[in-house]
C-alpha cells in the first residue's frame, strides 16, 4: 500500500509539469486553432527567468576587509551582494535564498510579454495558414528560442536551489499512519504539486467565473458568432495566448530546483506534452490536466524495479505506448469533443 | 531519354553532372590559400552532402507529394545504419549486402509504423510518427542493448569487433568497408597546379546511389501513382468521396520515403562502420524538414539543394570565428568593426543553429517554396525586367471549383 502511495506521490512532479505545459498547449489550441511547436520553448524561458533573477540577485561588489587577512598577510577581499548591501545582510541572505519564489513575480510580466509578442508577431499571421505550416514555423521559433538561451546561458544545466526551508525532505508515511521512514518526499516536490494544483485551479476559476472568461469559453465554441456580437474576439485570443505562454512560463520558473534547467530541457517535454495533450483530447482543458497527471504517475510506476525487470524498458516507452493504444482506439482522446481534428 | 521528357532529362544531366564533378566544383580555391578554408571538397564532408540528399528526396516523397508531415524519418535512417553495421558483423565488410538489408529493413519497420500512423492524418499524423521515432529512440538507446539482447550496442553505438564473425569476409578483404576489394576510404588526390582535388571511392558510390535515386524519384512524381500522391495532398476528402480508397497509395509514399531514409542509413554506415542511437532522436527527423523544406517541398530538386546548403554552410558557419570576422571588416573603421564583429558573432562558430532556425522561419514565412521558389522569382523578375514594355496581362485562369 504504501509502495502504490509512493509511486504515485513520485508522478505527481513530472505529471503536474506535463499538466500544466499541456494545459497552456490546449489553451492555445482551443482558442486559437495553432499547434505551438515553441511552448516547450516558453517553459524554458520560464525556468531560465528564475536563473537570471538569481543571478541579478547575487551581482556583488568587491570590498577590502581590514580586520581579516589571508594567508598573504594582504587584506582579504569580501564580496557583498548589492542585495545585502541595502537591506541589510540578513534579509538580503533571505531574498537570495527566496530567489525562485521569487522568480514568480519576475516571470509573470515577462511571460505574458513573450507570449503577447510572439502572437501579435508572429502567430497572427499562420491562422490561415495549413497546421503543418503552423508547426514547421514554431519549430523553428522553438530552435531559435533555445539557441538564444544557449548564447547566453551556456550549453550546461544551471543549479536553481530551493530556497533552505523547502529543500530537504519529509517522512509523509508517519502523517498518515505508515511506518516511519515508508514514504519520505522531497518537500520541493510536494510544493511543485501545490503550486501546479494552485495555478490550474486559478486558470480554470479564471475562465469559468470572470466575465472575460465567459467571453473566451464562447469564442472558443463558435468564434464567428462571438464575433457577430460586436466582441473582439481576436484581443482576447491574444490575452489568452500570453496566459499560456505564463502558464508554461511558471512552470519551469518551478521547476528548476527539481531538475537544473539546460537549454533544451524544453524539447525534452514538448514531445511527451503533446502526446499528452493528444491523450487528454485536443481541446479539451480538463482533459489535459488529467492526462498530464495520470501519465506522470503511469510513468512512475513503470519506473519501479518490479516493472522493469517484467518488461525492460517500459519506463522508457510507455507514455509513446499510450498514445499510440489511445490515438487509434479513441482518437478524439479521453475527455475531446466528439469531431474535433479527429481526422 | 530512359522515359523521362526533355526537362526532366536536363534536370538529371544536371544533377548527374554536379554530383560527378563536385570535387571540382567544392574545391574552387587553392590549397593554402586564405579562402582554402571554405572549399567543402573533401570526401567527409561530400560524402554527407549526397547522402542526406538521398534522405531528403525520400523525405520528399512523402511530405511534399500527399502533404503528411512525418516528424520521425530518422528512426528508418536509424534502423538503417544498425541494419548495415549488423550485416558487416555477421557476414563481411562488403557494402553491397549490407546496404540491400539496410533498405529491406527499414521498408519492413516503415510498413509497420505507416500502416499505424497512417490512420490519421494532419496533425495527429505528425505525433504518431513522432512518438514511434521517440520509441525507437528510446528502445534503441537502452533496452535493446541489455547483455542478454545486445542488438543495439546502446550508448557506445554498435561497431565491428574483432572477435565478430563475418563468416563470408575473405582472408585478404580489407578490413574496413569495400566494395568488392575497393575500400571506401580509398581517395585519388589529384594536384592541378596550386589546386588539389580529393576523388574518393566512397563518394562516387554514394554520387552514383544519389543519382539512381534521384532517377527513381523523378519517375515515381511524373507516374500516375504520384499524381494520385498529389492528389491527396491538395484533397484527400473528395477523393474519398469519389470513392477511391487513398490509404494504399499514401502507404506505399511512406514506405517509399522509409526505403530512401534506409538506404541513406546504410550509406552512411558503409562510410563509416558505425552506428549510434541518436540517429534516431527526433531532432534528427526535424533535420531532414529542415531540408526539404528549404529547398523546396514537393519539387525535384529542392531537397538535394537544402540538404547541400544545411551541410555546407552548418561545416562553414562552424569555421569561421572573430578572428576571421576581423580579417574580413578590416577595412571599416576600428569602432565600427568591432560593433560588426559582435554583431554577427553570436550567428557564426558555435551559433550556426541560431541562422538556420531564423532562416528556416524567414522560408516559412515569406517563401513557402523555399529555395527554388526563390529562385524562380528571381528568374521571373529578370525577364519582367527584360521585358517591361510588352507588358501584357497574364493569362492566370481561376479554376471553376
Amino acid at each position: 500500500m504504501d509502495a502504490i502511495l509512493l509511486q504515485i506521490l513520485n508522478g505527481l512532479d513530472k505529471g503536474s509539469a506535463y499538466a500544466l505545459i499541456a494545459l497552456g498547449l490546449t489553451l492555445i489550441f482551443g482558442t486559437l486553432g495553432v499547434v505551438n511547436f515553441a511552448h516547450g520553448a516558453l517553459f524554458m524561458i520560464g525556468a531560465f527567468c528564475a536563473v537570471t533573477l538569481q543571478k541579478l540577485l547575487n551581482l556583488s561588489f568587491e570590498t577590502l576587509d581590514e580586520t581579516q587577512k589571508d594567508f598573504l598577510g594582504n587584506p582579504l577581499k569580501v564580496e557583498t551582494p548589492y542585495v545585502e548591501a541595502w537591506f541589510g545582510p540578513e534579509v538580503g541572505a533571505t531574498i537570495i535564498d527566496w530567489s525562485v519564489p521569487l522568480a514568480i513575480l519576475f516571470a509573470i510580466p515577462i511571460m505574458l510579454l513573450v507570449g503577447y509578442v510572439m502572437e501579435r508577431g508572429l502567430i497572427k499571421h499562420f491562422y490561415k495558414r495549413p497546421h503543418a505550416d503552423q508547426i514547421l514555423v514554431t519549430f523553428g521559433l522553438a530552435i531559435v528560442l533555445q539557441e538564444i538561451v544557449k548564447y547566453f546561458f551556456g550549453a550546461n544545466p544551471i543549479q536553481t536551489p530551493p530556497p533552505d526551508a523547502l529543500s530537504g525532505s519529509v517522512d509523509l508515511g508517519v502523517m498518515v499512519g505508515f511506518d516511519p521512514n515508508a514514504i519520505i518526499y522531497p518537500i520541493w516536490r510536494l510544493v511543485y504539486f501545490g503550486f501546479a494544483v494552485g495555478i490550474i485551479g486559478a486558470v480554470f476559476s479564471f475562465l469559468q467565473f470572470t466575465t472575460f472568461g465567459m467571453v473566451v469559453r464562447a469564442g472558443m465554441a463558435d468564434r464567428e458568432t462571438v464575433g457577430l456580437l460586436g466582441i473582439n474576439i481576436d484581443r482576447r485570443f491574444t490575452i489568452m495566448f500570453g496566459i499560456a505562454a505564463a502558464v508554461a512560463g511558471l512552470a519551469g520558473v518551478m521547476y528548476g530546483p527539481l531538475n537544473p534547467p539546460n537549454y533544451h530541457m524544453g524539447m525534452d517535454f514538448l514531445v511527451l506534452s503533446f502526446v499528452v495533450v493528444v491523450v487528454g483530447g485536443m481541446g479539451s482543458l480538463p482533459g489535459a490536466v488529467l492526462a498530464g497527471f495520470l501519465l506522470g504517475i503511469l510513468e512512475s510506476f513503470a519506473s519501479t524495479t518490479w516493472a522493469t525487470t517484467t518488461i525492460p524498458g517500459i519506463n522508457q516507452i510507455i507514455i509513446y505506448l499510450v498514445a499510440i493504444v489511445v490515438l487509434l482506439t479513441r482518437p478524439r482522446g479521453l475527455m475531446g469533443r466528439k469531431g474535433v481534428m479527429e481526422e | 531519354m530512359l522515359g523521362l521528357n526533355k526537362k526532366d532529362t536536363s534536370l538529371l544531366i544536371i544533377v548527374a553532372l554536379l554530383t560527378l564533378l563536385a570535387p571540382f566544383i567544392l574545391n574552387p580555391f587553392p590549397e593554402g590559400s586564405a579562402m582554402a578554408q571554405f572549399n567543402a571538397g573533401y570526401p567527409d564532408l561530400m560524402q554527407r552532402f549526397v547522402i542526406f540528399g538521398i534522405f531528403a528526396i525520400g523525405f520528399n516523397i512523402l511530405f511534399g507529394l500527399t502533404g503528411y508531415l512525418s516528424f520521425g524519418h530518422a528512426a528508418f535512417l536509424g534502423v538503417g545504419s544498425y541494419s548495415a553495421v549488423w550485416m558487416f558483423k555477421l557476414l563481411s565488410y562488403n557494402v553491397i549486402p549490407a546496404i540491400a538489408l539496410s533498405v529491406v529493413v527499414a521498408g519492413l519497420f516503415s510498413l509497420l509504423i505507416g500502416f499505424v500512423s497512417l490512420r490519421r492524418s494532419g496533425i495527429y499524423f505528425s505525433i504518431l510518427t513522432l512518438a514511434f521515432a521517440q520509441m525507437s529512440f528510446a528502445l534503441a538507446y537502452s533496452v535493446l542493448s541489455n547483455p542478454k539482447f545486445n542488438l543495439t550496442n546502446g550508448e557506445t553505438g554498435l561497431q565491428v569487433y574483432a572477435d565478430d564473425p563475418q563468416i563470408l569476409q575473405g582472408a585478404n578483404a580489407p578490413d574496413l568497408p569495400h566494395l568488392f576489394g575497393l575500400p571506401m576510404r580509398a581517395t585519388y588526390t589529384m594536384d592541378l597546379g596550386a589546386w588539389s582535388f580529393d576523388f574518393n571511392a566512397g563518394y562516387y558510390l554514394c554520387a552514383v546511389i544519389l543519382m539512381v535515386v534521384f532517377y527513381l524519384a523523378i519517375r515515381i512524381f511524373r507516374s500516375p501513382f504520384g499524381m494520385m500522391l498529389r492528389a491527396v495532398k491538395s484533397n484527400q476528402q473528395r477523393m474519398n468521396y469519389t470513392g477511391l480508397n487513398s490509404k494504399p497509395y499514401t502507404l506505399a509514399a511512406f514506405v517509399i520515403s522509409g526505403m530512401y531514409a534506409g538506404l541513406a542509413g546504410g550509406l552512411m554506415a558503409a562510410m563509416d562502420p558505425l552506428a549510434g542511437a541518436e540517429r534516431m532522436q527526433w531532432t534528427a527527423s526535424g533535420e531532414v524538414v529542415l531540408m526539404t523544406i528549404l529547398g523546396g517541398t514537393g519539387t525535384l530538386i529542392g531537397p538535394v539543394l537544402g540538404a547541400g546548403f544545411i551541410k555546407y554552410f552548418e561545416n562553414i558557419f562552424s569555421k569561421i570565428n572573430d578572428n576571421v570576422l576581423h580579417s574580413w571588416f578590416a577595412f571599416l573603421p576600428d569602432g565600427l568593426e568591432d560593433a560588426v564583429v559582435f554583431l554577427i558573432h553570436p550567428f557564426i562558430g558555435k551559433g550556426w543553429h541560431l541562422t538556420l532556425g531564423i532562416l528556416f522561419m524567414l522560408v516559412v514565412i515569406y517563401l513557402p517554396g523555399g529555395l527554388v521558389e526563390g529562385g524562380q522569382r528571381l528568374l521571373n523578375w529578370f525577364k519582367r525586367k527584360k521585358t517591361k514594355s510588352d507588358d501584357a496581362p497574364s493569362g492566370k485562369t481561376e479554376p471553376a471549383e
